[in-house]
């Protein structure tokens, strides 16, 4: 495994018009790292997270993403950065007219040069790591929504890309489900040296998985604290963070 | 693109072949060797695969080692322990077909269509009877109603709309003229173009193009919002809130409707008449000629027949729009379906209901 950095993160400002959301925030993101991005509701997690997958204009700053930068690159090489990280989005955004399998399918098939029985093997393997092997041909508005979001996951795995960014994956899973997730995650980690990046507010899953987190704060518009999550709980100087990891009240 | 890595040896034995992978097992490898893999491994009956030498396998890769395994039954051996336990869930897996979606027969879809007809139909009456309901209780108590619902759809469908209105009334006046012109110059009467337009805007054309313009741009935005709120389970939030939706979404816009549609139809029918006169004063004519044979052309009941017309085709339009918005159904595309609906079944039924009117102005004589 390389131990190098593959999302790195300068001076990272975030602006809705004039309204910033996130001021000159820098983290780096090390291979192989399921690294968590956390906070109090509306403190710019998701924010940050589009920012990170190019969807949104930095007001200032850059990312790069395996060393490529998606804010200026155009063409093929704007494809070659879209092609190491997949997304699991936070409602699935799973395409409505295409069953599940073939919502799996359809990168494979954009992007690869497989044959049909190949990508048919495939899909059915994504999803049968999410436990929906049995409902390939179902379309995304005749499952529940939690498996809508575990096929997302599965679809944003397709490519196996180097880096997945998972928006809130387990907010409205079963808990035995969202523990599988938590170990698969950790096995696609080692088997496949994949980086995660998750943006979540359950702790029991971060103190499964996380190796890194950062918590953002809504009125310092950027990271209070960064580390383990253990050692925050326990060790961190901010009241607030440690309240937040032992889940109490004000 | 360039040539896939070869990651693929085959050595043929007697006692059976024996595949020998190496490198990377990813798309781009997989690619290049799925054919030739399960094409040896067709070919003879007993397979090894050695994977000792594979350095990373990925989605693709583990679906070649699956694939060999379920056709041939290959033996996979040497496997890196991670990658070995990332092929764990699928080892023993079978992959079902998921179960084809049952196919119905002839007589099956025919009653389908024949119950879905009689249950629209009921629903559409049902939902008239609903808001001639509340339309009563309006009339008494005033303050049940939306107003501010009411202004904004009554500006949306009407202000809104003369500018289209207005102007296709205008060109089909005046198109009509230019065209019944030169057959009625051939018998003299040219002045009769008068009448032509005049009847027919009062009587038919602006009633029924004001109905369609409707139809289309406001009967679709009904059924496109209420389907939304519809796919967000807003309607369901207004029902536990003990909010009766036609009361609250669907009597505003048809009352709207009802009301807005016959002032765009005299709009309408001035304007259309106007594109005539325009064309015949053109040709020549004085004003006080065309005037005077208008007239005495048309009466003041072919512009009744008109409006009463036009007060049925705007609560016709607003209600199926309203109603197809109500019946949207789940997923992305039910609200599209339910835009389309809307305005075929408004067209249809403004055809339907004009003929019905002919045939009633006709036995009345009026």
């Amino acid at each position: 495994m390389d131990d190098g950095a593959i999302i790195e993160v300068r001076g990272l400002t975030a602006a809705y018009g004039d309204d910033v959301i996130l001021k000159d925030v820098s983290f780096e993101v090390t291979r192989g790292e399921v690294f968590v991005v956390l906070g109090g509701s509306g403190c710019g997690k998701s924010t940050l997270l589009k920012h990170l997958i190019g969807l949104y204009r930095l007001a200032s700053g850059e990312v790069l993403i395996d060393g490529g930068n998606l804010a200026t690159a155009t063409g093929a090489d704007r494809q070659r950065i879209l092609r190491r990280f997949g997304v699991a989005y936070q409602s699935g955004a799973l395409f409505g007219s295409m069953t599940l399998s073939e919502n799996v399918t359809l990168p494979i098939e954009e992007f690869t040069r497989l044959p049909p029985a190949a990508r048919e093997v495939i899909s059915w393997m994504k999803l049968k790591l999410v436990g929906l092997e049995a409902f390939g041909n179902h379309l995304p508005a005749e499952v529940s929504g939690g498996m809508q979001k575990r096929a997302a996951i599965a679809r944003a795995m397709a490519l196996d890309p180097a880096v997945l960014f998972l928006d809130e994956p387990s907010a409205g899973l079963d808990p035995v489900t969202s523990a599988e997730l938590d170990a698969l995650i950790l096995e696609l980690r080692e088997a496949l040296g994949m980086t995660f990046v998750i943006v979540t507010h359950e702790l029991a899953s971060i103190y499964a998985v996380a190796d890194r987190v950062i918590m953002l704060d809504r009125s310092k518009k950027g990271i209070i604290a960064e580390g383990r999550p253990q050692e925050l709980r326990d060790h961190s100087t901010d009241p607030y963070v440690r309240r937040f990891f032992r889940r109490e009240a004000e | 693109m360039a040539q896939a890595p070869n990651v693929l040896e085959i050595v043929k034995a007697s006692g059976g072949s024996r595949l020998k992978f190496a490198g990377r097992l990813d798309a781009e490898g997989v690619a290049g060797a799925w054919a030739q893999a399960l094409g040896a491994a067709s070919e003879t009956p007993r397979i090894r695969v050695d994977a000792s030498e594979v350095e990373y396998c990925d989605g693709s890769g583990l679906a070649l080692l699956w694939e060999l395994q379920r056709r041939s039954g290959a033996e996979i051996s040497g496997l890196k322990p991670e990658i070995a336990k990332l092929f764990e869930p699928f080892a023993e897996a079978e992959r079902q077909e998921g179960e084809p979606k049952g196919k119905k027969s002839a007589v099956v879809s025919i009653g389908k269509v024949a119950v879905d007809l009689v249950r629209d139909l009921y629903e559409q009456v049902s939902l008239l009877g609903q808001v001639a309901v509340i339309s009563l209780r309006v009339a008494v108590r005033p303050g049940e109603l939306r107003w501010r619902d009411f202004w904004i759809t009554y500006e949306r469908a009407g202000v809104q709309a003369l500018v289209v209105v207005g102007l296709i009334s205008f060109l089909t006046g005046l198109i009509m003229a230019f065209q019944a012109a030169p057959a009625l110059r051939q018998f003299g009467v040219d002045i009769f173009v008068v009448n032509l337009v005049a009847l027919a805007m009062l009587r038919e054309l602006g009633p029924i193009m004001t109905a369609i313009v409707l139809a289309g741009r406001s009967g679709s935005a009904f059924a496109a919002e209420i389907g939304t709120m519809k796919v967000n389970e807003e309607i369901n939030a207004l029902t536990t809130f003990g909010l009766d939706p036609v009361r609250f979404l669907v009597a505003p816009r048809v009352l709207a409707g009802i009301l807005v549609t016959p002032v765009l139809t005299i709009y309408s029918d001035l304007l259309g008449v106007g594109g005539g006169l325009v064309m015949m004063l053109g040709r020549g004519y004085p004003i006080v000629t065309l005037w005077r044979q208008l007239t005495a052309s048309v009466g003041i009941n072919d512009v009744l027949a008109g409006i009463i017309k036009a007060f049925v085709f705007g609560g016709l339009v607003a209600g199926i729009g309203c109603l197809r918005g109500l019946q949207t159904k789940s997923g992305p595309s039910a609200v599209g379906i339910s835009t389309t609906r809307s305005v075929v079944t408004s067209i249809f039924l403004i055809v339907v209901v004009d003929a019905i009117f002919a045939v009633v102005y006709y036995a009345i004589d009026f």
